[in-house]
């Protein structure tokens, strides 16, 4: 019991300093800048204190169930024994590690769904956009590029294969993309890609990348354990502007059925 | 019931669903493919009811405590009309944010680490500490300035892809001048600078500034903050890296 107590004040020590310059430059603006009052301000906080008592909650209950847990996991799924290569990891090619793959995917899909900046973000872009973004859609879109992202970063540590090429690569289909998507999703994906890498995707995806780095033979957890948090910044981007042209695609399909179905009951 | 009770229990449930497919993932592997028993259960179920009820009063808290306030200020500025106040906030918010983020503080002190072995600067404590510093000034002042550039950019309504586009041509650039262990840091530290208070403010700012100024659309105008801060350091570090 008395260890949780520890754990908690040690996260709210470490949540608050976090939020004081925040606090600090809010305040300092609001006071002597602005100098008008807020409204509802007790409201706000109010809301304040459920911020920083719910991040402080979060990220003492990741660091005591899952994190543990998604690093132990990362270590034995690249580790040579369950690889089936005992005593000779220097056989293993790049696809034996297809667990670690899988794992990759299904880790980056599952941490960016519970990322809590994405559903700040995902909330505002439902409500302005008045619904025609749905909140769910957008998550689902930048997790499936998170999921890629991290899978495909997974394999570049295990074959040694240069980093800056990928992103250039993904920096140019982004390009691309942006040339054939609609003016209002723009901003939008592009805010994604950093809006996915926070609380609990980065510790987990940097302890997946050392993990990875400090167990395939060859690597150096210093110079090839870096990189995945990129991957999964660029992917996002390209992720939901593909959704978002698909979207706009099956609105114009149905919208043309409508028209179609209305002119037949007229004639 | 209680509509406040309800609401609360209505958010409990929305996050015990948005931390389920975790939940899965790590139950699937550690059952299945790993086939180990699942340790400490003693503390891992605690520990996921915290992460639930924490994910639930920080959604609560949101919406009644940062949105409200990012757009409150946003609307203050732009009614101000003092250009300056609001730069100078805008650059105050992406600094004061971004110095004192612990990913940020992780990320910099292993660059350190990796610049004393490759030898660009001696292997002692004190030079480390002092590399990690300057490293993270730079961070913070990169995302400082692009939060500046982000909300002029918002003022005037210029479309954002040549900003991201021809940000992007110019990392591609200074990659192959910079030396290549700083390279995979540098694309790292976009994606760690953006901390979980600091983007729903910024997007709150954001899209008040663009709601309240005449002829800007906040779908168009109002996102692009959080690209434009996790592009520049990028730009920042690999030069930080040419530079030591």
């Amino acid at each position: 019991m008395l260890d949780w107590i520890i754990n908690i004040a040690h996260a709210a020590i470490s949540t608050g300093r976090d939020v004081l310059p925040i606090l600090v430059i809010l305040l300092g603006f609001q006071f002597l800048v602005i100098r008008k009052k807020v409204p509802n301000f007790k409201k706000i906080v109010i809301g304040f204190i459920y911020v920083l008592l719910g991040l402080t909650l979060f990220l003492v209950g990741l660091e005591q169930a899952l994190f543990p847990l998604g690093e132990t996991m990362a270590t034995q799924l690249s580790d040579p024994d369950f690889l089936g290569a005992k005593g000779k990891p220097e056989t293993l090619q790049w696809h034996d590690y297809y667990w670690v793959y899988i794992f990759a995917a299904a880790i980056g899909f599952s941490t960016t769904v519970a990322e809590p900046s994405l559903i700040a973000v995902a909330i505002k872009a439902e409500e302005i956009s008045g619904g025609s973004i749905s909140a769910w859609g957008l998550r689902a879109a930048v997790a499936i590029g998170v999921a890629i992202g991290v899978s495909l970063g997974a394999y570049r540590i295990v074959s040694g294969t240069p980093l800056p090429i990928y992103i250039m690569v993904g920096y140019i289909i982004v390009i691309i993309q942006t040339f054939f998507a609609a003016k209002t999703i723009i901003p939008l994906a592009y805010d994604s890609g950093g809006v996915t890498t926070s609380t609990v995707t980065v510790p987990v995806v940097a302890a997946l990348g050392l993990g990875l780095a400090s167990t395939v033979p060859g690597r150096s957890p210093l110079l090839d354990g870096f990189g995945l948090i990129a991957f999964a910044s660029v992917f996002p981007i390209m992720s939901v502007l593909a959704y978002a042209l698909i979207a706009e695609k099956m609105a114009k399909r149905v919208k043309a059925k409508k028209v179609a179905s209305s002119l037949g009951s007229e004639a | 019931m209680n509509p406040g009770l309800k609401r609360f229990l209505g958010l409990f449930v929305g996050a015990l669903r948005d931390l389920a497919p975790i939940i899965l993932v790590i139950a699937f592997f550690q059952i299945i493919v790993l086939q180990q028993p699942f340790p400490n259960l003693d503390k891992v179920i605690p520990g996921l009811l915290f992460v639930v009820l924490g994910l639930a009063l920080f959604i609560q808290g949101l919406e009644m405590g940062l949105f409200p306030l990012g757009e409150t200020m946003a609307n203050a500025f732009a009614r101000k009309g003092s250009l300056i106040a609001l730069l100078a906030f805008a650059f105050c918010l992406g600094f004061g944010t971004t110095v004192a983020e612990p990913a940020l503080i992780a990320v910099a002190a292993e660059a350190a680490e990796i610049a004393a072995k490759g030898g660009q600067i001696p292997l002692t404590t004190d030079a480390q500490a002092t590399y990690a510093f300057e490293l993270r000034m730079v961070v913070a002042l990169s995302v400082g300035c692009a939060i500046i550039l982000g909300v002029y950019r918002i003022l005037k309504g210029w479309p954002i892809q040549y900003f991201i586009i021809g940000g992007y041509i110019l990392v591609i650039v200074i990659t192959n001048f910079a030396p290549p262990e700083i390279v995979g840091i540098a694309y790292d530290s976009g994606g760690v600078t953006t901390s979980t208070v600091t983007v729903p403010l910024v997007t709150a700012l954001g899209v008040g500034l663009a709601s309240t100024i005449k002829g800007r659309n906040p779908m168009i105008d109002g996102f692009g903050l959080i690209a434009f801060a996790s592009l520049t350091p990028m730009i920042f570090v690999l030069l930080f890296g040419m530079v030591m």
